[in-house]
């Protein structure tokens, strides 16, 4: 056994042997203290949409197209959703920007889509509540008069109820203001007719008492009626930052969202579909892999024996990475790797094939062995380069909202030739060393084992 | 010797037919349809809906039900044995979604919804213009990569333009198959479709190069054999390796679309056919295309003549 070929095995066990670790179901995850730095990570696979069932919405800004969209505020729209799909109780949600004016919602498992559509696009309820005697902190969750907070929302704080004052629909505008004297930021609002006599009328009832102003049950402030305010308009004042005031006076406004928005796009998929996909697919990737096996095996005897073993280190490599990265796994995703797997197995193709010809034509075993790696190499590199370039247009295509199921196909199909080159090469090079090393003059008078 | 690429004019009849049928085909579709190709809503916008019922659903009766729903534009089809409906319609706002599966449950019983897509037609263009930008983007890829792969080779533009020339004879005839696939099972061009044929076509290059780049080592190791001679034997040697590699690519696409799930099943059928054909136009096309540029027989492709003289 040459040094070089050695040293190259024990790499390669190792790797293997972690990728096995990772692969392996129900891993614990990763745990590993070294002094002051701690990795905790748990390892499971991310299964896509399309596998475990859910829905994905497209949501854009409902403004005239050539409007501007003020970055702020979307950002704004991109919080408040996020809470919201929190609230509906789903389990690792994906709330995020697409470009200027758009927001991609993907919620796995969802139960009832029309529901959680409705959560995502309502405005918001906005309440101004009597909270008697006591300041609630920003946060709180209470029932009003109007109802409690949502189903899936979380529950409220107290048993209390509370008695609904005014709600958003009385209210005209709000604005930030700066007190002349120290610059601190304050909340200027002001209610229609019908609200400022209402707002009138409790605030000269109720002087030193609490007013609180809630969004979808969940307090957003909690000022003290300092003095009766008969027009109508009135001020917060308090101890907050300019930020502060300006996503209180955001939400004053415009209900919960301060952009409107509309759906572009809605896809769901069944927990049925997709329960059912997986377990379909994972079968019919264990039948083609095996049969590739079983051909690779019979057709080129013990290269292909070697190419088999270099092939099961693929797919734990492979189902390592996934974990790791980790890629969330789609059905065109699984179909991309499965493609490399066909990917790998033609660059040992390649190589056996040049192998056998180099042997025919009367080369010894060391020989025909370097010149059927080193010949077909600038193939393979070639071929793999093309894949690659492939699927870089591809993932660019998948970049758009409506191939979205694309860009696992050529994430999935890209890192699996990647990884072929290191299994379907170097792994097998240095099987085939140790074995035909091994094995010697025996492989002289055996022939057949050779496949030829 | 085996004599492959003495043959070539079957070849070429078999490929003109081929082509003929596949133009024939979307030339078809295109009058009767008014569309050669079916396209999807990834591309059109619209909406679809999936169902799955206890009993077979009549699908004249639930044409009926969506007419009443206010889609009569609507199409149905009926999966396995009945039991699951694929509505495709205009696209469709959750409501409107829910009072349909109502009434189409009044008919049938329970349902389960199995998938439910709605694409708005902003999304569809801007997947149209993507798709548009992708194929755009391969093609030139490709024609840069040939280029690279034949850089330091004499007469490179004749291996070029035979690579190109056997591209769109693959294009083609798949175009031509996904028609007629559209025309009997109302399969449609969705974006897995682009993605199936943009794959297939790197891949099926790859072929074509492997056995130019086996041609171009043979013509200067064997200077003095006839260039006929010396392509049916470089032919030959690499027949060995694309088999092999075309049956394990077959395994594992037949495993899919026979046990996987019915959502890949169009998209790996698609990557199989275009697989075989390209494969196919690869040996039989590209190569002895490269066979008549090399001996000046263009008069001469279909006529028996040739290939008598030349056996």
């Amino acid at each position: 056994m040459r040094q070089q070929d050695g040293r190259l095995l024990i790499l390669i066990v190792i790797i293997a042997a972690f990728s096995a670790w990772v692969s392996w179901p129900n891993n614990p995850g990763i745990n590993v203290r070294i002094g002051e730095f701690l990795v905790e990570r748990n390892i499971d696979v991310q299964l896509g949409l399309d596998l475990q069932g859910g829905m994905q919405v497209l949501l854009e800004a409902d403004v005239p197209e050539d409007e501007e969209v003020d970055p702020a505020a979307m950002e704004a729209v991109r919080g408040i959703i996020e809470n919201r799909v929190d609230g509906l109780g789903v389990a690792e949600p994906v709330v995020q920007a697409v470009g200027a004016r758009r927001v991609v919602v993907e919620m796995p498992g969802i139960q009832d889509p029309e529901r959680a559509i409705e959560t995502l696009k309502e405005t918001g309820l906005l309440e101004f509540i009597d909270t008697g005697t006591v300041a609630l902190p920003a946060g709180t969750v209470v029932q009003t008069t109007m109802g409690g907070p949502a189903l899936g929302q979380e529950p409220p704080d107290s048993d209390a109820v509370y008695r609904t004052v005014l709600t958003g629909r009385n209210l005209r505008g709000a604005a930030v203001n700066f007190d002349p004297g120290t610059g601190a930021p304050s909340i200027a609002f002001e209610f229609d007719s019908e609200g400022g006599a209402i707002f009138g009328a409790h605030t000269a009832a109720n002087v030193g008492r609490y007013m609180s102003i809630v969004l979808d049950k969940v307090i957003i402030s909690s000022p003290q009626i300092t003095t009766a305010i008969p027009e109508g308009r009135g001020q917060i004042s308090g101890n907050f930052g300019l930020e502060e005031a300006r996503s209180i006076v955001l939400q004053l406004r415009y209900g919960a969202l301060p952009i409107p928005l509309r759906v572009l796009d809605t896809r769901a998929v069944g927990p049925t579909l997709g329960a059912e996909s997986v377990e379909k697919s994972t079968r019919a990737g264990f039948i083609g892999l095996i049969v590739v096996l079983t051909f690779m095996l019979v057709y080129y005897r013990l290269p292909g024996l070697l190419a088999c073993i270099a092939l099961i280190i693929y797919a734990l490599i492979t189902l390592a990475t996934y974990k790791l990265i980790p890629v969330t796994l789609t059905l065109p995703g699984i179909a991309g790797f499965l493609l490399s797997v066909g990917m790998a197995v033609d660059a040992n193709i390649l190589i056996f094939e040049r192998m056998r010809e180099e042997l025919r034509q009367g080369r010894t075993l060391q020989r025909s062995v370097e010149y059927g790696f080193r010949r077909a190499w600038s193939s393979i590199l070639d071929s793999n380069i093309s894949v690659w370039i492939t699927c870089v247009i591809l993932w660019w295509f998948g970049n758009s909202f409506g191939a979205s199921m694309v860009k696992g196909f050529a994430v999935t199909l890209a890192l699996g030739v990647a990884t072929s080159m290191f299994t379907a090469i170097t792994v097998t090079r240095t099987f085939v060393h140790i074995a035909f090393d091994l094995a010697g003059d025996r492989l002289r008078e055996r022939r057949w084992l050779l496949g030829i | 010797m085996f004599t492959l690429i003495q043959k070539r004019r079957w070849y070429f009849m078999i490929s003109a037919v081929l082509l003929v049928l596949s133009l024939g085909t979307l030339g078809y579709s295109w009058i009767t349809r008014g569309s050669p190709l079916i396209l999807s809503i990834d591309f059109t916008g619209g909406s679809l809906l999936e169902l799955a019922f206890d009993e077979p659903v009549v699908p004249e009766r639930a044409r009926g039900i969506l007419e009443g729903a206010g889609f009569p534009e609507a199409t149905v089809q009926t999966v396995a044995e009945g039991r699951q409906i694929v509505v495709r319609a205009r696209q469709m706002e959750m409501t409107e979604k829910e009072s349909l599966t109502e009434a189409l449950e009044a008919a049938w019983g329970e349902s389960t919804e199995l998938r439910f897509e709605s694409v708005g037609p902003v999304v569809g263009r801007e997947t149209t213009r993507a798709a548009i930008m992708a194929i755009l983007a391969s093609s030139v890829a490709i024609l840069a990569f040939i280029a690279f792969a034949f850089r330091r080779v004499p007469n490179a533009i004749r291996y070029g333009v035979c690579a190109i020339t056997k591209m769109f004879h693959d294009v083609i005839i798949l175009l031509g198959i996904s028609s007629f696939l559209g025309l009997i099972f109302h399969w449609e061009i969705d974006a897995l479709f682009l993605t199936a044929l943009v794959t297939v076509v790197g891949f099926s290059i790859q072929d074509v190069i492997v056995v130019f780049d086996r041609i171009r080592e043979n013509s200067t190791k064997r200077r003095n054999e006839p260039y006929e001679t010396l392509v049916n034997r470089s032919l030959l040697e690499t027949l060995h390796r694309s088999l092999a590699t075309e049956l394990n690519a077959m395994f594992v696409m037949i495993a899919i679309i026979f046990f996987g799930g019915v959502t890949i099943r169009h998209f790996m059928t698609i990557m199989l056919l275009g697989m075989l054909t390209g494969t196919y136009s690869s040996l039989f096309f590209a190569v002895p295309l490269l066979v008549v540029w090399q001996q000046r027989e263009w008069g001469r492709i279909f006529s028996p003549r040739q290939a008598a003289a030349a056996t």
